[in-house]
């Protein structure tokens, strides 16, 4: 099967063009690790962003267990009464989304959470939708996306196959 | 029998037991630090709990007394959201002729999950591991004069926190290394963790016969041993070893092995002094070292519970 992602600056600065306008003075951007911090850095630098890592929080522990380098998450900011944008890379299962949330109300309880991911490849189990998409497609469960980015700061998006015995969520 | 770091390591590598650190390699034990690192800033949130153990069912089984040990076990249990069980087994069922198997046999019939062992008996840990059904993980939490692995993991974390790098430290062991278990696990991690020299300061009758074969130089004098190093890791002089033969009298051993301000000072400048507790003040060392800038015995504590996390959800992860 072929499939063309788009480049991944021009979606950025497209989608970025979007989730602007949601932003405002009491916006609390976060990012989830580790593309969504990239992201929620990039869009509105120099401000600072929370950082949110969802290892603690996913419904596979059980299955495969922790990943040894799991960077603790760092939330700048006071949640309660937060009106938060949650910022991811990829949107699949929605299982990333539901550890997030829950993980955001252990720091507190926002007034409103929204979402905006760079890319909704569909395919999901739960149900969450974005606020804002940069660009929506329908991928096969064998691929994967990754975002990355390079030493000066550009993103790219490199499609592969999935790890074995490890589901992207 | 020490294939698989004495069965304490499946097939895949993935941490089955935790039972002794004699054996388990490098990468096992840099995985638990850099795992525990995560969990620390747990420890400092408002709401001070994950759902990562959820529905796990943890047993403490202490058949010898312990207060910090247990507790920090719970709390670790509690963090992670498992249901966590303390039982003294010294004052229950076996003052009523149960034995250690048929405890274990019992729990497991509560669908046990985990049990954290504590025994006055070397290798007690090791007969329940080897006895439990496959899906059950047990760590030690001190087995006689055997081993206190997560006391030995605890005390890596906090070392390397406060250090950073392992390959040029000197550390010296100080006290009573015959009865300890504490000392075996230090001497095992640092050994494995390749530390520029470890030292043991005691007296003659405190040390095993052999001891150098475990890699360590040997000191008799406090004042040499600890000339030019960047750790001390104080021991605790268990009461009872004063009424034998073994010592002359609290204040002999104090003024000999007693970790005081002047003896500390021929240490580097920037070492740091590290003590499992509960501290005998007076007897192992002053309050004014204990209490003093260079003591990191509260962040040990700290960091502990950061390392027992990490120990259980690495058990607990990945085994259905």
């Amino acid at each position: 099967m072929n499939i063309t992602l788009p480049e991944a600056e021009p979606l950025y600065q497209a989608w970025a063009g979007q989730v602007r306008p949601l932003l405002s003075a009491n916006t609390r951007v976060v990012g989830i690790r580790t593309g969504g911090v990239w992201l929620a850095e990039r869009l509105v630098a120099p401000e600072p962003v929370g950082a949110l890592d969802i290892s603690f929080y996913r419904d596979d522990f059980d299955r495969i267990g922790l990943h040894p380098q799991v960077k603790p998450s760092a939330l700048p900011f006071e949640l309660d009464g937060a009106d938060v944008l949650l910022i991811d890379d990829v949107l699949y299962t929605g299982r990333t989304l539901r550890a997030a949330v829950n993980a955001l109300f252990d720091y507190g309880r926002p007034a409103r959470i929204r979402l905006a991911v760079l890319i909704d490849r569909g395919g999901r189990e739960l149900p969450f939708q974005a606020d804002v998409v940069g660009w929506r497609g329908e991928l096969p469960a064998e691929t994967h996306v990754a975002l990355g980015r390079d030493e000066a700061g550009h993103f790219c998006l490199t499609l592969g196959q999935q790890h074995e015995g490890y589901r992207d969520a | 029998m020490l294939d698989h770091a004495g069965g304490q390591i499946d097939g895949d590598g993935r941490l089955r037991h935790l039972l002794t650190l004699q054996g388990l390699p490098r990468e096992t034990l840099l995985a638990v630090l850099d795992t525990a690192a995560s969990f620390v800033s747990i420890g400092e949130r408002e709401v001070k709990k994950v759902p990562l153990l959820r529905g796990k069912t943890i047993f403490n089984l202490f058949f010898e007394p312990s207060t910090r040990t247990r507790t920090t076990f719970e709390i670790a249990a509690k963090r992670l959201s498992a249901d966590v069980i303390s039982l003294n087994v010294q004052s229950s069922s076996q003052s009523k002729g149960e034995t250690m198997l048929d405890t274990v046999q019992n729990l497991e019939a509560m669908n046990a999950d985990m049990f954290v062992v504590r025994h006055a008996a070397s290798g007690a840990a090791h007969f329940i591991a080897r006895h439990v059904r496959s899906h059950i993980s047990v760590v030690n939490a001190g087995d006689g004069r055997h081993a206190h692995p997560t006391q030995g993991l605890l005390d890596m974390f906090t070392i390397r926190h406060f250090k950073g790098d392992f390959a040029p430290l000197r550390v010296a062991i100080v006290g009573d290394v015959l009865h300890s278990r504490v000392a075996r696990s230090e001497i095992h991690a640092l050994r494995t963790l390749g530390v520029r020299e470890i030292r043991v300061v005691a007296p003659k009758t405190l040390l095993p016969s052999g001891i150098e074969e475990l890699g360590v130089r040997v000191f008799h004098d406090m004042t040499e041993g600890l000339r030019g190093v960047d750790v001390v890791m104080m021991l605790r002089l268990q009461n009872e070893r004063m009424k034998g033969s073994l010592l002359p009298s609290a204040g002999e051993y104090f003024k000999n092995y007693g970790l005081t301000a002047a003896k500390l000072a021929l240490a580097a400048p920037d070492a740091i002094v590290m003590h499992p507790g509960p501290m005998n003040r007076g007897v192992e060392i002053d309050s004014a070292v204990a209490d003093g800038p260079q003591a990191v015995i509260l962040p040990q504590v700290t960091f502990g519970i950061a390392v027992r996390m990490a120990v259980m959800s690495m058990l607990a992860g990945g085994q259905s």
